[in-house]
């Protein structure tokens, strides 16, 4: 647990974000953990205003869709791309999606980071 | 009628490969997406492998450039996560070498985007300069670029008051001959013409795309995480360099008179240097989660690490400051012209190992 830590839930994730943008907070990163004890996954989002830090925990089960932020926090197109690439997270509506090729091969179809999770993408088939 | 050019990634102004698919309208660029993944090391993974005294070396490598800065803010998340007390003159003397890699990172940078708009002896004379610093890092830590100076609990190398003496001597050196340039850099018209009303990136925007260090700071914000007081910044008179028109030049300006201000901050380290220990001892293992941020030549690098109790930490989450500025970029290219793609391009001095990890 974090200092200024709040927990959210897929729903009170974009109301939450939105609030933080309009009171001025800037967006520092999106961070993700894999909880192996129960398959799921910790996204936490950083922010900051005025040199104090505070995030956002999002517990989630692997393979749920997370709503993305970028329609609010469009800097977050790259970190979700990157979660999405690395972990597996299933964010949707991102407003640039590389679909897991922002740094995977077409060809790669599991998740790297991750122990029990794959890209979602279809596995490219070998020309005969 | 719309075009789509490829830019990079390999590009004469590129120091590292990054692809931009622009969007061009005649000479106006009308959109532009990033395609990374060219230097993807995969390096945040290495965790489940390297313990963490070794991941000191590993972070250290995310980039030649600011080495010494990354192994510090790992260095300080892991002390915080174990509770470490970490000596005084240790805090100093890593002020005094981030300062150091500031100085050549700057330095090295001004060099580049004085090539990039064509001044090469500029470039030159930049470069020059440079090796003051690169000698400076040889001379008290055995290496030019990764100096491997921090360690969990504090710093591995000591200098001598002989060293001291010169270490002062060859940075008064470096902000002489940095300020004979000023005028040239500054005031030439050619760099004007290049740099004045190019890539405007608007304070408003600045902060809600996320932009940090001279990005943020080119664009009127006075935000700068050495204000934080992090090691022994909270010891030192510090000032943030702030700008306001939000361009290239901008960002030109405080990264030239962030070398003063790096200057003088060796300068206090020294005068104020503890005597004492290098380095605390301690056993425990790693566990919890912490964030730390320090302040990169290209700005705020913010770590996110979690530790299980055990000598392999669990995650390992790096936030460069270039990947921070590739959402600006992307708002700062559409409406410009076609030729002033690389230099709005170098502007945010990209790192893009950094980015990619």
């Amino acid at each position: 647990m974090l200092a200024n830590e709040q927990a959210v839930t897929v729903d009170t994730l974009i109301p939450e974000c939105q609030t933080r943008f309009d009171a001025g907070l800037r967006l520092v990163g999106i961070s993700a953990v894999e909880i192996k004890t129960d398959s799921t996954f910790d996204v936490l989002y950083h922010f900051d205003k005025d040199l104090q830090v505070s995030h956002l925990r999002l517990n989630v089960p692997k393979a749920d869709p997370v709503p993305s932020i970028s329609g609010v926090y469009f800097a977050a197109l790259l970190a979700e791309n990157e979660i999405k690439d690395q972990f597996g997270v299933n964010f949707q509506n991102i407003v640039i999606d590389f679909g897991c090729t922002l740094y995977l091969e077409p060809e790669v179809v599991k998740s790297p980071f991750c122990t029990f999770t794959f890209a979602k993408k279809e596995k490219v088939k070998e020309e005969a | 009628m719309r075009t789509i050019l490829p830019f990079g990634p390999q590009h004469p102004v590129l120091p590292e490969p990054i692809h931009l698919k622009l969007v061009v309208e005649e000479e106006k660029v009308v959109e532009a997406l990033p395609n990374l993944g060219y230097v993807h090391r995969g390096l945040e993974k290495l965790t489940d492998i390297r313990d963490y005294n070794q991941m000191v070396n590993i972070v250290e490598r995310v980039c030649g450039i600011c080495s010494c800065i990354h192994a510090l803010n790992f260095c300080e998340a892991v002390e915080e996560m174990m509770k470490i007390e970490v000596p005084q003159r240790a805090h100093f003397l890593r002020v005094m070498w981030s300062e150091i890699h500031r100085i050549h990172s700057h330095l090295l940078w001004l060099g580049l985007f004085a090539d990039g708009f064509g001044f090469e002896s500029l470039f030159m004379q930049l470069w020059r300069i440079r090796e003051r610093s690169m000698d400076l890092m040889e001379a008290t830590a055995g290496n030019r670029v990764v100096i491997s100076t921090n360690i969990v609990g504090g710093v591995r190398k000591d200098i001598t008051g002989e060293q001291k003496t010169w270490i002062l001597a060859e940075i008064d050196k470096i902000e002489a001959e940095v300020r004979q340039l000023e005028k040239t850099l500054l005031n030439d018209y050619t760099v004007k013409s290049r740099c004045c009303g190019k890539g405007v990136l608007t304070k408003e925007q600045a902060h809600q795309l996320g932009a940090v260090g001279p990005m943020l700071r080119g664009s009127g914000w006075a935000q700068d995480v050495r204000m934080t007081g992090y090691a022994a910044y909270g010891q030192l008179d510090f000032e943030p360099v702030v700008e306001h028109d939000g361009d290239s030049y901008a960002r030109c300006v405080v990264r030239f008179r962030e070398v003063y201000t790096s200057c003088d901050l060796v300068r206090q380290v020294l005068a104020k240097l503890p005597d004492g220990e290098l380095a605390a001892k301690f056993k425990a293992k790693p566990e919890g989660e912490v964030w730390r941020r320090v302040e990169q030549p290209r700005g705020e690098l913010f770590y996110y690490i979690k530790g299980n109790g055990s000598k392999f930490l669990e995650r390992v989450r790096i936030r460069t400051p270039t990947f921070a500025n590739i959402p600006p970029l992307l708002a700062m290219l559409p409406g410009c012209d076609l030729a002033d793609v690389p230099i709005i391009v170098l502007s945010i001095d990209p790192c893009i190992s950094c980015t990619e990890r």
